[in-house]
């Protein structure tokens, strides 16, 4: 069972992710960006951080790595791939997955804790969870704003493809419990096939209870317990 | 490459076409004193060239060559069993156990601040973070230490507003947490901000690497961002008061920051020193080339020649004088075995940085400078690095401060009236009020370590793969150091060590940052003087000693000094990161007992600030063995798993602790009830600032031990009351008065008021 961590000049997640991938027992590697074949892997992981600086805009230079040829073919072909933060800003431009991510509303950086809603429990990422469940979990981003156009935002509500979203304490999608400004509250999301999530919560930020939450735990289990059967 | 021409030592070097001769006005533009030139003159033994002058400059400027402090600073306690590497490299650094080591300093970028906050604040944190990796260690976190006038002021607004952006964004980037620190607000600090930042770094030991030029015919390379005009005369400007005209006329002497560099070269500088194809390794950070290269030859005890043209710039027809100074960002110089610069640009280029040859290490002694093979300057290294003079000033005490700790407060004290009111006037003063806006734009969780987020007593990285962590704070209470400079310093140490044992680290070092004003003044060189004194003695008591550190003077504005400022950034081990405790009370039903005294302490406080506009007054009396006793209690208390809580008492006194306490991160807030039957003016018990005291919470069942402890280490203890349920009110009685609130309207006064503030008012230069 084996785990790619894709690693972007400027990437700052790649660790925390390697780790979290191997805690619940993925053989994980590191893949530089300039590096050529994903075939040998079982999911593909896009880790947070400031590829190229972030510069020209989040995630737009990345998405012209070679590497990223072979991560769309790996999705293409039903492969499992998780973008967090920066990893799913590449998705985005990337077209992997709709929509954008533009600035915070509140125009800065915002670091700590949020709720999200678990809106789909069974996907390979998510089997772990239940439906509705709420998880805290860390964000660490100046640019998550999910934006799309009404048509775009009506057919991933209606096709259920919004896996997370941002909530209260009661587990209400309201303004107050949006970081960033998020249309519909959206956290995280996925393709029409479901191979593919974005999320701009760090579930791999949230592994262990002595460093605040390991509500993201079950993220990386779901993996763990989906890919045997997925490649089988 | 090109070799020098003719013989090193015959002495004479011809001006280069184009450079100004040098006349005693151009001497004077350089920060150098008559008497300093005079001594040059007879070290050189000729006259000097322009390039030669505007090296002198730099490496004996305030800011490299500690004239005005190292005689003081050579009084500090540097050594301990612990201490692998004290003062005078990169960074300090001591072993943390389990085979691991903890490199660690602090640094200022006051000056830039000043100028251009957002610029300033990031090639801050961008410079510590390199003395860290230039150990050969990972940076795992970032503290910052910053002071800023009043809010009211749109200036401060904007100052303060650009700075946090500025520290966030460089250390978010290259995905470093912060994990802390303080911010202070006081007109003392009005057109003259302090900001400091402080990094950590872990390493195994045996990757400890230094910053010298050994190995005569070695190669020098420099790696990472090309050389511009950004930022020259940086290390001479800094050692200059700031005028209303510094705005723009120092603007040029500001340098910018690219993190997603910084960030490459850090992983590509890793992975040059686990090649083992240097033997050297420094940041060029103020002074650029000219003091990496002189230091490390220096520390080598060699010399090294340098041939300008080989140097990249971002620029054409920059001069020698111009790259040797520049303090573009982002540079590293290295000393390559010769003939493995092959293996530095392969490791270099996977990582889409540059690296050029421009020069090699000799065995002269000298510091050689050449531009297409000619000799523009030929200086001994030793007395450059080592030679600048130093001085002890006349220090005398300001007969206005002396006024001021004399003065009788009690005319100044409002009738107690209504002390809920003050209570939560006091919580929501920027002094007081919780940091949240500014430690929710920084990334406190990235590299998955952060036991013990911002906004805790101190920041806890755990050492993964271990069981170990290292805690991290960092303090001043400037109003106590400008009322009395040793009282108040030695109460930053031990306010920076009680921090340490709330979250159960053992104190362990020290890096200090040394803000003080022009220092040929006398009551600005007494301050210096008083201060290093009372940390000698608080180091010397705590067993902390003093691993390193950076000297800030000349900041004043318009001749007005700010606050006497030496922050102390103290570090801890804690040996089982599960014994970490949190601030914040945990249980309803948990008893709260309170270690140290109440004493009326209102000199200086916060309390006074607010209510009656006013500095004054004696600082609280500290004890420093009854500090160690009270640290080593707590850590006992601690190790034994009996406390549910532990919280310093600092600004805004005991009232404000409770409430940090019952708050904590708003998530879960406790009510409580407490009793004090102190016989003290009611406003002295709850604001009061007495030191030595740090309030626990406890299960019942646990108190008993909790007090024999204290009574074993002689720390006076006592139960002061319970906590509560997250309905209930917070409430405190004293002698004649009390405070009593719903938890909702403290919750708003503390974690809103900040916010507020900045949110709703504009900012503007």
């Amino acid at each position: 069972m084996k785990a790619a961590v894709v690693t972007f000049p400027g990437s700052n997640g790649d660790y925390d992710l390697y780790k979290a991938a191997q805690q619940v027992g993925f053989d994980t590697h590191f893949v530089w960006h300039r590096e050529r074949g994903l075939r040998a892997f079982d999911v593909v992981l896009l880790p947070g951080g400031f590829s190229y600086g972030d510069y020209l805009r989040a995630g737009a230079i990345a998405r012209m790595s070679p590497i990223m040829e072979d991560v769309v073919a790996f999705a293409d072909a039903g492969g499992p791939v998780l973008g967090i933060c920066n990893g799913f800003q590449t998705l985005c431009e990337a077209g992997l997955l709709p929509g954008a991510l533009v600035r915070n509303d509140v125009l800065r950086f915002q670091g700590k804790d949020v709720r999200v809603r678990v809106e789909r429990a069974d996907l390979p990422f998510t089997c772990d969870y239940s439906d509705g469940q709420i998880l805290t979990i860390p964000i660490a981003h100046g640019e998550g704003n999910y934006e799309a156009d009404e048509a775009t935002l009506e057919k991933l509500e209606g096709e259920g493809r919004v896996v997370f979203r941002y909530v209260d304490r009661e587990g209400s999608a309201t303004d107050e419990a949006n970081p960033n400004g998020s249309w519909h509250n959206i956290a995280g999301l996925t393709n029409e096939s479901g191979n593919v999530l974005g999320l701009m919560p760090h579930p791999e930020r949230a592994m262990e209870r002595i460093l605040g939450s390991d509500h993201g735990l079950a993220l990386f289990t779901s993996l763990a317990t989906s890919v045997p059967v997925l490649s089988a | 490459m090109s070799t020098a021409e003719g013989s090193a030592t015959e002495n004479s070097v011809s001006p280069r076409a184009g450079d100004p001769p040098i006349t005693p006005e151009v001497v004077a533009d350089h920060g150098l004193s008559p008497e300093e030139y005079v001594r040059i003159r007879s070290i050189m033994e000729r006259e000097l060239t322009y390039t030669e002058l505007g090296i002198f400059s730099a490496m004996w400027s305030e800011h490299c060559g500690y004239k005005n402090s190292r005689r003081l600073l050579r009084l500090l306690p540097t050594r301990a069993p612990w201490v692998i590497q004290g003062p005078g490299e990169n960074a300090g650094v001591i072993d943390v156990g389990d085979g691991y080591a903890l490199a660690f300093k602090i640094e200022s970028h006051n000056h830039p601040s000043a100028v251009e906050p957002y610029q300033g604040a990031a090639t801050g944190v961008g410079g510590i973070l390199r003395d860290i990796f230039t150990m050969g260690a990972r940076p795992v976190a970032i503290l910052d230490s910053l002071r800023f006038g009043d809010l009211d002021s749109g200036r401060v607004r904007y100052l303060f507003s650009g700075v946090v952006s500025g520290v966030g964004d460089y250390g978010n980037c290259v995905g470093i947490p912060n994990i802390g620190g303080e911010v202070a607000f006081d007109r003392g600090y009005e057109g003259n901000p302090i900001v400091n930042a402080m990094c950590l770094g872990l390493m195994k030991r045996e990757e400890l690497i230094t910053a010298s030029a050994s190995g005569v015919g070695n190669t020098l390379m420099t790696v990472g961002a090309r050389t511009g005009r950004d930022g020259i005369h940086g290390a001479t400007f800094a050692s200059e008061e700031l005028s209303v005209d510094s705005d723009e006329a120092s603007r040029p002497q500001v340098q910018v920051g690219d993190p997603f560099t910084e960030k490459l070269l850090l992983e590509a500088s890793l992975e040059l020193i686990a090649s083992g194809v240097i033997t050297g390794i420094q940041d060029m950070g103020a002074a650029g080339i000219t003091s990496s290269a002189t230091e490390m030859a220096g520390r080598a005890g060699t010399g090294v020649e340098l041939e300008m043209t080989d140097v990249p710039t971002r620029e054409r027809g920059m001069t020698p004088y111009e790259i040797l100074l520049s303090e573009s960002q982002e540079r590293m110089l290295v000393v390559v075995e010769k003939g493995r610069e092959g293996e530095v640009k392969r490791i270099l280029e996977k990582w889409e940085l540059e690296a050029a040859e421009i020069g090699c290490v000799t065995d002269d002694g000298r510091f050689r400078i050449l531009e297409n093979g000619v000799i523009v300057a030929d200086i001994p290294a030793l007395p450059l690095t080592q030679g600048c003079p130093t001085y002890e000033r006349e220090g005398i005490e300001s007969e206005e401060i002396q006024g001021l700790r004399a003065m009788d407060l009690s005319e100044h004290l409002i009738p107690e009236g209504d002390l809920t009111k003050s209570f939560l006037l006091l919580l929501g003063s920027p002094n007081v009020a919780s940091k949240r806006w500014i430690y929710e734009q920084y990334d406190t969780t990235v590299r998955t370590a952060t036991a013990v987020r911002p906004g805790g007593d101190a920041g806890v990285i755990r050492i993964r793969g271990t069981n170990r962590a290292v805690a991290a704070t960092t303090d001043c209470n400037g109003r106590f150091v400008y009322l009395e400079p040793k009282r108040g310093t030695m109460i930053a140490a031990a306010e920076a060590a009680r921090n340490l044992v709330c979250v159960g680290a053992l104190p362990t070092a020290v890096t200090n940052n040394l803000n003080f004003g022009n220092p040929l003044k006398p009551h600005i060189y007494y301050q210096m003087r008083e201060s290093v004194l009372g940390l000698v003695e608080a180091c010397d008591t705590f067993e902390t000693p003093v691993t390193g550190g950076n000297v800030s003077l000349y900041n004043e504005t318009d001749g007005n000094a700010i606050y006497p400022t030496p922050v102390i950034g103290m570090v801890g081990v804690i040996e089982d990161v599960g014994t970490v405790t949190a601030q914040a009370f945990q249980h309803e039903g948990d008893d709260i007992v309170l270690l140290g005294v109440n004493t009326e302490e209102l000199g200086g406080s916060e309390y006074l600030y607010v209510t009656a506009d006013l500095v004054a007054g004696a600082p609280a009396a500290v004890d420093l063995d009854g500090e160690r006793s009270l640290q080593q209690a707590v850590l006992k208390m601690i190790g034994e798993r009996l406390l549910s809580s532990a919280h310093d008492c600092s600004e805004g006194g005991l009232a404000c602790a409770l409430a940090e306490a019952a708050l904590g991160d708003g998530g879960a807030p406790h009510g409580i009830s407490v009793e004090l039957d102190d016989d003290l003016r009611p406003v002295a018990v709850l604001f009061g600032e007495a030191q030595g005291r740090i309030v626990v919470s406890c299960s019942p069942d646990k108190t008993d031990e909790v007090l024999s402890v204290a009574g074993r280490h002689a720390v006076p203890a006592r139960k002061i009351g319970t906590v509560g349920g997250p309905t209930d009110d917070f409430g405190i009685v004293v002698r004649g008065g009390s405070v009593s609130t719903p938890l909702g309207e403290m919750a708003t006064a503390y974690f809103d008021s900040l916010a507020n503030l900045m949110d709703t008012t504009p900012t503007g230069p």
